[in-house]
Formats: C-alpha cells, sequence, structure tokens
C-alpha cells in the first residue's frame, strides 16, 4: 500500500491535518514555550514574570540543595527500573510461553491493576507498607518461622536472627520509595519485554540447547541480545516516569524522600517562584529528550 | 547431542512450566494484587480510625457516608462531566490525527510524528505545569464564580491534550489492516470522497474508535497530576479530592470512594473486553 501524496487532495489533507496542528500548537507547544521564557525570567511583582533573559534559574539548579534531590530522585529512578526489569523479565517469559488460550487472561492479570488509579495503587501501598502494617506483619510471621527453625536446628543459642523481631521502616525512606515506584510501574515494564519474546524466533533457542549451551548460557548469550530492544524500551518507559513521580515521594516518602517532582510542585503551589519551576521543568523535559535520543540511536544501531 | 538433548527434557521455551518461574510469578501477581485486596476488603471495616490494620466487623457505614458527602459527590460529578467531554472530542481529534498520519505522505512528517506522540512521553508534570501557566497567562484562569460545567473547561483542554495522542494510537493501528483495494473499488464506482469515507473507512474503523474512547476515558478519569495543577478550588475531580483526603487523615471513608473508582474502572474494562470479543466473533 503507497502512501498518498499530500498535493493530490491538499484539501482533504488540510481538513484532517489542521485541527490537530492546531491545537498541538495552542495547547501544547504554546504552554512549553511559555514556561520555556518563564525559565529566563525573574518574578517582578507576585504574579508578573519578565522575561529578562538571566541565567539564574538554570544556575540556581547546581546549587547544592538541589543537586543532592536530582541525584537521589536519578538513583531512585534507576534502582526501581533495575527490580522491575528483574521481575519483568521472567514475568514477560511466563505468558509468552503459556498456552495460547491463556495469554490473553494473563495479559489482563498484568494490565488491571495498571488500569486502576495510580493514586489509588498508592494509597493502597500506605496502608501496607506503615512499621504496624501488613507487609511487618508478613515478615515478622517469617521472621518467627525462620526463629523456630533455627532454635529447632540447635543454633538458638546463637541468636542468628536478632532477639526480636525489628519492622522494616518503609514510609518516609528511600526504600519505601522504591517499593512504591516497582509497585506503580511493574506493567510499563513487562509489556514491551513480552512483545520482543513473541516477535522472537524460538528456533535459536534450541539451536543454543542442540550444541550444548546450558539454560543459562542459552539465556545470557541467545535470549538476552535477541530481545534488549524490548528490555531498553521497557527501561526507558520505566525510567521516564519515574523520574517525573510526584505522588509516589508524596505520600510515601512523607517528605523525607523528596525528588524533582516535589520541589516542581513547591515552586508552583507554595514558594510561588515560577521562573525556578519552570526551568527544573524544562531540566527534567531534558533528560527525557537525551533518553528518547539514547533509545533512538540504540535502535539505529541494531537496524544495521 | 542426543545425550544433552535427554538432560533437558523440556523443551527450550517451555518456562511457564517450571515452578521457579511459575513462582516468581505468583509472587509477582500477590505483589500487584495484595495491597489492593486489602484495600477493598477494609473499606467493609467497622473502625473509625486506624482501620486498616485491625478487623472490627463489617459495616457499610463508609459507603452511605461516602455517598453522602456532598464534596465528594460533586467531585464524581466533575469527574465524569471532564471524561465524557474529553473523551468526546479525543477520539475526534484522534481520528482525523490517525488518518491523516496514515494516509498521506507530505514534508516533514517524521516532525509531525514525533510532534504527536510528545505528549504522550513527556513527564506529566512538565505538562500539568506547562498548561497551568498556559491557562493563567491567556487569562482562561476559571473564577469561582463561573458556572458549572464552564469552570471545568481548563481541565477538559489538558485531558484532550494528553489523551487525544493515545486515541490517535489505539486508531492508527485498527487502520493499519484496513484494505484500500476496497477504497480504490468504491471510487472506481463513482464513490465520492465523503461517501467512500462514511460507507467505508468509518465502519471499519468503529471498533478502533470505541477502544481509543474507552482508553481516553479511563485516562481522564485516573488522570492526578495534571488535574492537580490546572484545577482551582472550585474544580476538584474525584482523584484530587481522594488526594486532599489522604493528607487530612486516613479514614476507611477514603477506601470505600476508592473501592467505588475502582469497580468503575472494572465495569469500563469489562465493556472494552466483551466489546473486543464481540468483533473478532464476528470476524470470523
Amino acid at each position: 500500500m503507497s502512501l498518498e501524496d499530500y498535493r493530490q487532495q491538499p484539501k482533504v489533507f488540510a481538513a484532517f491535518a489542521l485541527p490537530t496542528l492546531v491545537w498541538l500548537l495552542l495547547f501544547f507547544v504554546t504552554p512549553l514555550t511559555i514556561i520555556w521564557l518563564y525559565s529566563f525570567g525573574e518574578n517582578v511583582s507576585l504574579v508578573n514574570i519578565e522575561t529578562t533573559w538571566t541565567l539564574d534559574n538554570y544556575v540556581r539548579i547546581f546549587q547544592p540543595e538541589i543537586m543532592v534531590l536530582l541525584w537521589r530522585s536519578l538513583w531512585i529512578a534507576g534502582i526501581a527500573t533495575v527490580i522491575c526489569l528483574a521481575i519483568a523479565y521472567p514475568i514477560a517469559l511466563v505468558i509468552a510461553t503459556a498456552r495460547e488460550d491463556k495469554k490473553p487472561w494473563l495479559l489482563l492479570l498484568i494490565m488491571l491493576p495498571f488500569w486502576t488509579n495510580l493514586l489509588i495503587r498508592t494509597y493502597a501501598l500506605l496502608n501496607i507498607l506503615g512499621t504496624r502494617g501488613r507487609l511487618n506483619q508478613a515478615l515478622e510471621w517469617l521472621w518467627g518461622v525462620a526463629n523456630t527453625a533455627v532454635n529447632r536446628i540447635g543454633l538458638g543459642g546463637m541468636q542468628l536472627l536478632g532477639e526480636n523481631f525489628t519492622p522494616l521502616k518503609m514510609l518516609g525512606t528511600p526504600s519505601g520509595v522504591i517499593f512504591g515506584i516497582v509497585y506503580v510501574s511493574l506493567p510499563f515494564a513487562i509489556l514491551p519485554i513480552y512483545s520482543s519474546l513473541e516477535r522472537l524466533d524460538r528456533s535459536y533457542l534450541e539451536a543454543s540447547l542442540d550444541l550444548g549451551a546450558g539454560q543459562w548460557k542459552t539465556f545470557r548469550y541467545v535470549l538476552l541480545p535477541m530481545t534488549m530492544t524490548g528490555v531498553v524500551t521497557a527501561a526507558i518507559i520505566t525510567f521516564i516516569p519515574a523520574l517525573g513521580q510526584f505522588i509516589t515521594p508524596d505520600l510515601l516518602g512523607r517528605g523525607q524522600v523528596d525528588m524533582i517532582a516535589n520541589v516542581i510542585e513547591r515552586q508552583f503551589k507554595r514558594a510561588n517562584d515560577w521562573p525556578f519551576g519552570s526551568a527544573l521543568s524544562l531540566f527534567l523535559l531534558y533528560i527525557t529528550f537525551v533518553l528518547l535520543a539514547v533509545r533512538s540511536f540504540y535502535d539505529s544501531r541494531r537496524s544495521h | 547431542m542426543n545425550n544433552i538433548a535427554n538432560q533437558n527434557p523440556k523443551k527450550p521455551f517451555e518456562y511457564s512450566r517450571k515452578w521457579s518461574m511459575r513462582l516468581v510469578f505468583i509472587v509477582s501477581m500477590i505483589f500487584l494484587y495484595a495491597p489492593i485486596i486489602v484495600l477493598i476488603v477494609f473499606s467493609f471495616n467497622n473502625s473509625r480510625r486506624g482501620g486498616n490494620v485491625i478487623w472490627r466487623g463489617f459495616t457499610t457505614d463508609y459507603y452511605k457516608k461516602a455517598f453522602a458527602n456532598e464534596e465528594l459527590m460533586l467531585a464524581f460529578a466533575n469527574s465524569i462531566t471532564i471524561a465524557v467531554s474529553a473523551t468526546i472530542v479525543s477520539v475526534f481529534l484522534g481520528a482525523l490525527t490517525a488518518i491523516f498520519l496514515w494516509r498521506f505522505r507530505f514534508p516533514f512528517k517524521p516532525l509531525a510524528e514525533g510532534l504527536v506522540s510528545l505528549p504522550i512521553v513527556i513527564p506529566e508534570i512538565c505538562l500539568g505545569v506547562s498548561l497551568a501557566m498556559f491557562f493563567s497567562k491567556m487569562g482562561l484562569w476559571t473564577t469561582g464564580d463561573t458556572p458549572w460545567p464552564l469552570n471545568l473547561s481548563n481541565i477538559i483542554l489538558a485531558h484532550i491534550t494528553f489523551s487525544f495522542p493515545f486515541a490517535a494510537m489505539v486508531i492508527r493501528t485498527r487502520l493499519q489492516n484496513f484494505n484500500r483495494e476496497m477504497e480504490e473499488a468504491a471510487k472506481d464506482l463513482g464513490a465520492s470522497e465523503y461517501r467512500v469515507f462514511r460507507d467505508i473507512l468509518l465502519p471499519h474503523m468503529r471498533p478502533g474508535l470505541i477502544a481509543a474512547a474507552l482508553l481516553s476515558f479511563t485516562l481522564s478519569l485516573d488522570d492526578f497530576v495534571i488535574t492537580f495543577f490546572t484545577s482551582g478550588p472550585n474544580t476538584v475531580t474525584f482523584p484530587v479530592k481522594i488526594y486532599s483526603m489522604v493528607r487530612f487523615s486516613i479514614t476507611p471513608e477514603i477506601n470505600a470512594a476508592s473501592t467505588l473508582l475502582i469497580g468503575l474502572t472494572l465495569l469500563l474494562t469489562y465493556i472494552a473486553l466483551r466489546y473486543q470479543r464481540q468483533m473478532i466473533n464476528k470476524n470470523d
């Protein structure tokens, strides 16, 4: 099927293309241009911002307090992404190798929480992660079982697991925020890996096993490299929203584990420092662009 | 060779049969579902405070309380109004976008495609902040005395901006398997451009349009971050209201309200799946 040249039917083309382009220009490009101009501006009064082309707002990003936050956002999002990929790969493998009639149901099982409101899922975690919440109850039970086992085999005197169970502190700590981000973004990570596994020519795996490579070697040298595009896509579409997460650090971090988005929110809602908030938002946007460029570079290098 | 094959009785791609893989899968499912199930179960818990740890008996009081909470119900009405309006425009705009990208060759096409997909990929907070600044700069900031539902227009505009690219993506996927020979045959038989569109292309697009509508509706209903920045004190949506309730104090009423929203999402998913199944059966 060949595409029509727009010059053959310029009116039909315009009728279809113009509404979209006008909409994007008005409600997407213009808003971004406004914050771009604000990011080079100064507050002249409470609500008036004059674009003076100052670079102050960008310089302020590099002051230590903000750099600490940026760095924290990067590593929290990074660790969450790695954990997501490590869980997502086996799940995607199970779905891709399940019986054909089961596949849609397994996919639905993955997608259902994803369709549930992000805020509600985070709120649900808030109930689980407290020091006296369900996660710690489950861990305490496991600790009890393990402790009894240790006592049974006669090592009780050594108190290998400590005298008492110490509850994990998750709320207000980076681990709680990472837990929350993994929880909300896991489905994002599964789908691209799944679709790359579906497209895979399985005879390569058979060949590898037939030629004597073990399961692990086959995974490491055949399966993983062949599905790397899916893994990279999964990593990027998990990492970008994770980096800009607002709700998770806000609710689970309890103000102790702020990330970039929390600082941006404060500039607009409380501190009323719109120029600095704009500069931070654009900084986040530039990081996103760099990541997308990395991905398309990766894709193009693989296809050659 | 055979020797090695015998050591590996399972076929190479039967990971779903390995117990270790199954265990990972089951544990992950517990991880995904347990918090939501606990939330739903404890919406029926008869306890005023800290009701999420100790079970104190069954009650539906918190649902009655949620329904009697006028602010919450107004937020719910706002959310539905916004979702319906945003869905209608998103599907329309998404269909136009999908058609022009699918059908035509034109200069700077990659640029146009990039621009359309950009609202999907940029961090939500950037879009929320920039739209909030846009509305205040353009004087489109709705004041307290704008009559309902006009005071929701900023939020509706914002929702259309982030959901129509998703709609376009879904509709375009459907258009990929349209047989253009049908269109040519109709034109050869004297059908006008408009009739071809109405009688051939539109019926083919229908499942895509419905899928796009359900997706846009869900996206709009679920959005928190962008709405949080573009809403005013009088234009609170359901998720924004739940957020302010969570910040204030944690009560079983929030669980009840959340359960209602989860129920609505499940219902929409069910409708989408049923519809999809009908389409598959028809095509057979």
